[in-house]
């Protein structure tokens, strides 16, 4: 069944955790809360398809954790929060994660950061619908809720 | 009677925490977000409150994907910091107010917000790092503080309006608590910041500094913010600055700032900070009060009209 398209599908490089994407992501995200224990994170880290084999996962999920695809997990249902949990296991900074999903290297995300971090500018909307509000649309926004 | 005297708002990056658990906060980096913080500390040793209200949010650290409470109330006795994955935090355990919580709880709930009761519950840095830059790291929290968990992991998070009215009735049960307290609101998260998705790094000064300016001045605008507009321009995790509100709907119409801290970047994150005191406090009880009461009529007359129309909105 396809998602159920939503306004915020608009906001560029973002995959907003939803109450859908919990409910299809709940396995990708019990896997990553299960690493919060040492002997799961060795178990893991042993045979990493075999353990896997104890949630609830779909084939495209399993081989987005396999391949440490951040983004194509968070597309699947993951949260950042957890998936964190799967970098922190394999050794990784949050920032590692953080420029792996942004296509960056480190050191180009790093000094992203310090400069201020992503500009706003042109990173709004995929459609342009994203002039940053003018009084009366943001009024109208708010009634729509 | 408890009275809420202030409110606080302060980002609670992950890495500040790091930074105070490994030393590091002399390195030029971190002296630069530590800084903001000592006007802060001055203000709260002075002000010496009794208990703090921390509006937060938990970070899969207590409530996994298995359990999502909206708005979830600690009212035990203690809350042990939390094993975020590298050992729990070396701070102290946070003491709670068991009386005062069910209290609010009692209140609120017959006021039509639905809390989650929690008994036992550990917290994570998203409570204990703003504990740290107001308090320093002192062998004892020197306050009791009730942990208030709010859903800003899941989308939706509770709206603005929302928030902001739930602070409301907050102040209210604490204001008909009998014994003599003073209460500090804290609200933490935010600012602006998106650590998830291709467009992970996005900060938005201009917007954070508006937020600011309206949290201080004219807080109702900020209450008609939609969730979309967040997450458009404070980033997907900004939409964390709704817990902002309800700290500030527990404080009078008009207040004073008192201080404030902005810079960028903790990590991933804007680091935001503001103090408001309410006036009353200082312009004396009946200027306060003459002029608190007219406020809020109107300012209930204009919510009630608000409330209709969202209502509608919002099925």
């Amino acid at each position: 069944m396809p998602r159920t398209p939503q306004d915020y599908d608009d906001i560029p490089g973002t995959f907003v955790f939803d109450a859908e994407r919990s409910r299809e992501g709940y396995g990708i995200n019990m896997f990553c809360m299960s690493l919060m224990k040492e002997a799961n994170r060795k178990a893991f880290k042993a045979d990493e398809p075999e353990y896997l084999k104890r949630f609830p996962l779909t084939a495209e999920q399993r081989e987005a954790i396999l391949e440490r695809d951040y983004n194509r997990m968070l597309e699947l249902g993951g949260n950042i929060y957890f998936t964190a949990k799967l970098g922190a296991t394999d050794g990784h900074s949050f920032q590692h994660l953080a420029a792996v999903m942004t296509g960056a290297t480190q050191e180009d995300y790093a000094k992203m950061m310090l400069a201020g971090g992503r500009s706003v500018e042109g990173n709004r909307s995929k459609s342009g619908r994203d002039k940053p509000k003018a009084k009366t649309r943001s009024k109208a926004r708010s009634r729509r809720g | 009677m408890a009275n809420i005297i202030a409110g606080v708002a302060s980002s609670h990056v992950p890495a500040i925490g790091a930074a105070i658990d490994n030393k590091r906060t002399e390195e030029p980096y971190w002296k630069r977000v530590f800084s903001g913080f000592e006007r802060s500390k001055q203000w709260m040793a002075t002000t010496k409150p009794d208990v703090a209200i921390v509006v937060y949010n938990d970070h899969a650290s207590a409530f996994s994907v298995e359990l999502i409470p909206t708005f979830a109330l600690g009212c035990a006795a203690e809350f042990p910091p939390a094993d975020e994955g590298w050992g729990p935090r070396p701070v102290p355990v946070v003491k709670g107010h068991p009386a005062l919580a069910s209290h609010i709880a009692q209140s609120v709930i017959l006021d039509e917000f639905d809390l989650t009761i929690v008994n036992k519950m550990e917290v994570d840095h998203g409570l204990t790092v703003p504990l740290n830059l107001l308090f320093g790291s002192p062998r004892e929290w020197p306050c009791r503080v009730i942990p208030l968990a709010v859903n800003v992991v899941m989308y939706p998070p509770p709206t603005g309006h929302r928030c902001y009215m739930l602070g409301r009735a907050i102040r209210k049960a604490v204001e008909s608590y009998p014994e003599d307290l003073k209460v500090v609101m804290f609200g933490t998260g935010g600012m602006s910041h998106q650590i998830s998705g291709p467009r992970a790094g996005l900060i938005n000064s201009k917007f954070d500094k508006a937020f600011l300016d309206n949290l201080s001045k004219d807080p109702a605008k900020l209450t008609r913010i939609p969730h979309l507009e967040y997450m458009r321009e404070a980033g997907a995790e900004g939409i964390e600055m709704v817990m902002w509100l309800i700290m500030r709907g527990a404080l009078d119409a008009k207040v004073e700032e008192v201080y404030r801290f902005y810079t960028v970047p903790a990590s991933n994150t804007a680091v935001g900070h503001i103090i408001l005191e309410n006036r009353g406090r200082t312009a004396g009880k009946r200027a306060g009060a003459r002029k608190g009461g007219g406020e809020r009529r109107r300012q209930a007359a204009a919510r009630r009209g608000g409330e209709r129309i969202a209502s509608k909105a919002r099925r």
